[in-house]
């Protein structure tokens, strides 16, 4: 067989853009992030694929920028999807021990975990992930890996992530489409919330907020593992919406006062003041009140976060964290949102910042980037485990095999 | 009223409440086997039908073959005026079975000639008895033909003036609830079902022992001569959030139009039944949901306990709509003529004029309004659920000229599908759902 380069690609459909990150084994193991591609985002509404054809032209662009960026062919990309299809809910699975010595075996987690993913869900619907939690043996919480133990019953919880399977395939055909590789497809919240997070973070207690132009999508993690994950279809795109109806200005105007004078909240100091629009030879049109805009957006994005904190406190995540709120995703470059979400959350807010990963420092500086970066790094975690696993034949054929008939 | 002791004992004799069944025609009889096998079985009943297949039915209860030598046993042929006059042949083994009952049930399928000719005069009978006639009836499917509907409004409007109370089931709305696989007999019984819970629900406000406890006289108070015409619905809800869900499901049952029977309800019986788990805080939940609902009228309620039902809520409505002005009895004699005659079509004309020889008057008071024929169809219709999908629409439309004052464009996400979290379009610019005014 021929040799493939260890590199990890990580693709990004978004609402405004479409992102490929290419990264690098460096020697010591770690992920190095060596190119980014990016091309405007035109067959994308709220996360999901409308146009397939125009789609295909704009992921076509930015693996061929990311190719020249990085100066390698891309062959295959771990695939980011999202859009208000997508749910996340925790569920539990249970295994009664048998062996006469009570003792868990290997046997036994493979087991428990089946049950744990075998789901009552709508025919329609797909699993993206499950992911393990932690184990509960005879009743008795927080059990990490509960091989070897003694116990009569081994239960698991885990984190289910599903969607729609017929929505999950567009982006997936649009990338078979250009005679790529699909490595795995994975959901954009998790794939953020890689980027940004070390293993102190996820160990105190923290919820990553991604706001794209089309959705938001959010995680929270505590004692190291995934205890919620969840989409709103909202984001920046309804935030230019709303300021282009609110101010009877084109979308294309909006999306601009947005970018030049948005800001996430309403300071009383900016009352009466105004912005003159001007057109192309310079002439005043019309004349906005800028605290008109402000409010437009303030209201809009204190609704996400108060749509966000209400779904966490049903369930009394919000307690668990401890480390605070990131926010990542274009939104978060709108000014004052840390503000206005720590006035909704009451938690430390902060931007993310894609640390633990070392590479192009433009790359890694920009909210934007957060989730193609998080998504080559869950491809890195998936190829040293596979890479650990040495494939013998027998492997590599069931993998074929998965792949061809798990996303076919 | 409402009684917080299970045995409101007065230290007179108790008088246990008789209640009877009678089952008019087919369907009534079908109805009334089906609740004898069911947990209404130690209720008293008869059927009634001119046809003498019901001696076949395999039931408990005592059974009538009306018509003797007028139809031999071989029905009506869908003729109401036969089924009355059979009906008025055995008046006086009807008045026997009727004695002592403080509560008459009738039930009966209008459309037929059994049921929509007898059941009217059975009501008449009961109530001369002295119980208090509660008439469950269900009209024909519109499948059924234009006869049959004609005839069954016909008798609705009769039976009204005859019976205390009347619960109606317009069959046709059963589509909304069955599924469209449904095999025609198993429409029927659910058919036949529906009108067993409108009675057992009733039946077990009255009768079983429970947290509040529905007096019979009160119950009286209530429908006694008033000729309302009612709609009930049923739901059951278990598990955690059954409190919640009983009451989501009652008022998404199609037979409440969207709650809107609800909002237009002058009285509503509201009979719950749960385990030995039920709580007053439920009670109080269940009772306070509705409460919204139902903005103009009054509630009844009776909760009751069931020991089968742990974990489980049972609960039965039945909201009477008030009758609008024109209550048959109160239409000025000439145009109720006339109204009749409009509707009746091709049926026979004695048939129409019997409810005002056999009823009195009296008991009506005040001008009776000028009505159009047409207008008085219309009206009579309408109540009737007949012209459902006119009304909804007028609903509609009426929504519209006080809400959508301004068109909100969604811009961008104008063919995209919509956001929708708890019930809100999160498309819509935030500060409009708010009501945030600019400026």
């Amino acid at each position: 067989m021929f040799e493939i380069t260890p590199i990890v690609v990580g693709l990004d459909i978004g609402t405004s853009k479409v992102c490929a990150v290419v990264g690098e084994f460096n020697d010591s193991g770690g992920l190095n992030i060596v190119g980014v591609g990016q091309a405007k985002s035109r067959g994308v509404r709220k996360g999901e694929v409308v146009d397939a054809t125009l789609a295909g032209e704009d992921i076509r662009n930015a693996i061929v920028e990311a190719e020249q960026m990085a100066d390698i062919e891309i062959r295959s990309v771990y695939l980011g999807v999202t859009g208000g299809h997508i749910r996340g809910f925790n569920n539990r699975g249970f295994h009664p021990v048998v062996s006469h010595d009570r003792e868990i075996t290997d046997d036994d987690v493979q087991d428990v975990i089946k049950n744990a993913r075998a789901i009552n869900l709508p025919a329609e619907n797909k699993v993206l992930h499950v992911i393990r939690q932690h184990f509960l043996v005879d009743g008795q919480d927080g059990i990490v890996n509960p091989v070897g133990m003694l116990g009569a019953r081994v239960e698991v919880d885990v984190h289910v992530v599903h969607g729609n399977f017929n929505r999950l395939q567009n982006p997936i055909r649009a990338i078979k489409n250009l005679q790529l590789e699909i490595d795995d497809v994975v959901f954009c919240g998790l794939a953020s919330s890689l980027a940004l997070l070390n293993n102190h973070q996820k160990e105190m207690g923290s919820l990553v907020i991604d706001i794209g132009a089309g959705t938001t999508e959010y995680a929270v993690y505590s004692n190291g593992i995934i205890k919620h994950t969840g989409v709103i279809a909202v984001g920046g795109d309804h935030l230019s919406n709303d300021l282009a109806y609110g101010l009877k200005v084109p979308l294309g105007r909006a999306e601009q006062l947005k970018i030049d004078h948005g800001s996430a909240l309403v300071e009383p100091e900016i009352k009466g003041h105004t912005i003159t629009l001007t057109n192309d030879v310079g002439i005043a049109e019309k004349t906005i009140n800028l605290e008109h805009l402000r409010r437009i957006m303030s209201l809009r994005l204190a609704e996400i976060f108060q749509l966000i904190a209400t779904e966490l406190d049903q369930s009394d995540l919000l307690n668990y964290v401890r480390e605070g709120v990131f926010l990542t995703g274009g939104c978060s470059r709108i000014a004052g949102i840390q503000t206005l979400a720590n006035q909704v959350f009451h938690l430390p807010v902060s931007i993310g910042k894609t640390n633990s990963i070392s590479g192009l420092k433009s790359a890694l500086d920009q909210p934007e980037f957060a989730t193609a970066i998080g998504l080559a790094r869950f491809g890195s975690f998936e190829m040293r485990k596979r890479s650990q696993e040495k494939p013998g034949l027998q492997t590599t054929i069931s993998q074929t095999f998965k792949q061809i008939f798990g996303r076919a | 009223m409402l009684e917080m002791n299970p045995n409101p004992d007065t230290g007179k004799s108790i008088q246990p409440l008789t209640i009877k069944i009678i089952g008019v025609g087919g369907a009534g009889s079908n109805a009334v086997a089906g609740m004898l096998r069911s947990d209404l079985a130690a209720i008293p009943a008869l059927i009634l039908h001119t046809n003498s297949r019901i001696l076949n039915l395999d039931t408990e209860a005592q059974k009538m073959i009306l018509g003797g030598r007028r139809t031999h046993g071989l029905g009506t042929g869908g003729d109401p005026e036969i089924g009355r006059a059979a009906a008025e042949d055995q008046e006086s083994a009807l008045r026997e079975f009727c004695q002592g009952a403080d509560l008459i049930f009738i039930v009966a399928g209008l459309g037929g000639g059994t049921g929509t000719g007898a059941a009217p005069v059975v009501a008449r009978l009961a109530k001369d008895s002295g119980a208090l006639a509660l008439a469950v009836v269900a009209l024909p499917f519109d499948f059924e033909g234009s006869r049959r509907t004609k005839q069954a409004q016909v008798g609705l409007l009769n039976l009204k003036s005859a019976a205390d109370a009347v619960i109606c089931l317009p069959n046709q709305k059963l589509f909304q609830i069955l599924d469209e696989q449904t095999p025609v007999n198993e429409t029927f019984a659910a058919s036949n079902d529906l009108m067993t819970q409108g009675v057992r629900g009733i039946w077990q406000m009255l009768t079983r022992d429970g947290l509040i406890n529905v007096d019979f006289s009160y119950l009286r108070s209530v429908v006694h001569n008033r000729h309302t015409e009612s709609m009930f619905a049923s739901a059951e809800a278990r598990g955690e959030a059954r409190v919640r869900e009983v009451v989501e499901r009652l008022i998404a049952s199609p037979l409440l139009e969207e709650g809107r029977v609800l909002e237009e309800a002058s009285d509503v019986l509201v009979s719950l039944i749960g385990g030995p788990d039920l709580t007053i805080a439920d009670v109080n939940k269940i009772m306070d949901q509705l409460n919204r609902r139902v903005t103009e009228g009054q509630l009844i309620l009776g909760a009751a306990i069931d020991p089968t039902l742990v974990g489980c809520i049972r609960l039965t409505i039945v909201a009477s709509r008030p009758s609008p002005d024109l209550l048959p009895n109160q239409i000025p004699h000439h145009s109720r003529l006339s109204s009749t005659h409009a509707i009746k079509g091709d049926i026979e004309a004695p048939f129409f004029d019997e409810p005002i020889v056999s009823h009195s008057q009296s008991r009506f008071k005040g001008p009776p309004p000028a009505t159009t024929p047409e207008n008085t169809e219309l009206l009579l219709q309408q109540q009737m659920g007949q012209s459902d999908r006119t009304r909804k629409h007028a609903a509609k439309r009426m929504k519209q000229e006080m809400f959508n004052l301004e068109i909100v464009s969604k811009g961008r996400f104008e063919k995209s599908e919509p956001t929708i979290h708890h019930g809100e379009d999160l498309d819509v610019p935030t500060y409009i759902r708010r009501g945030v005014v600019l400026n």
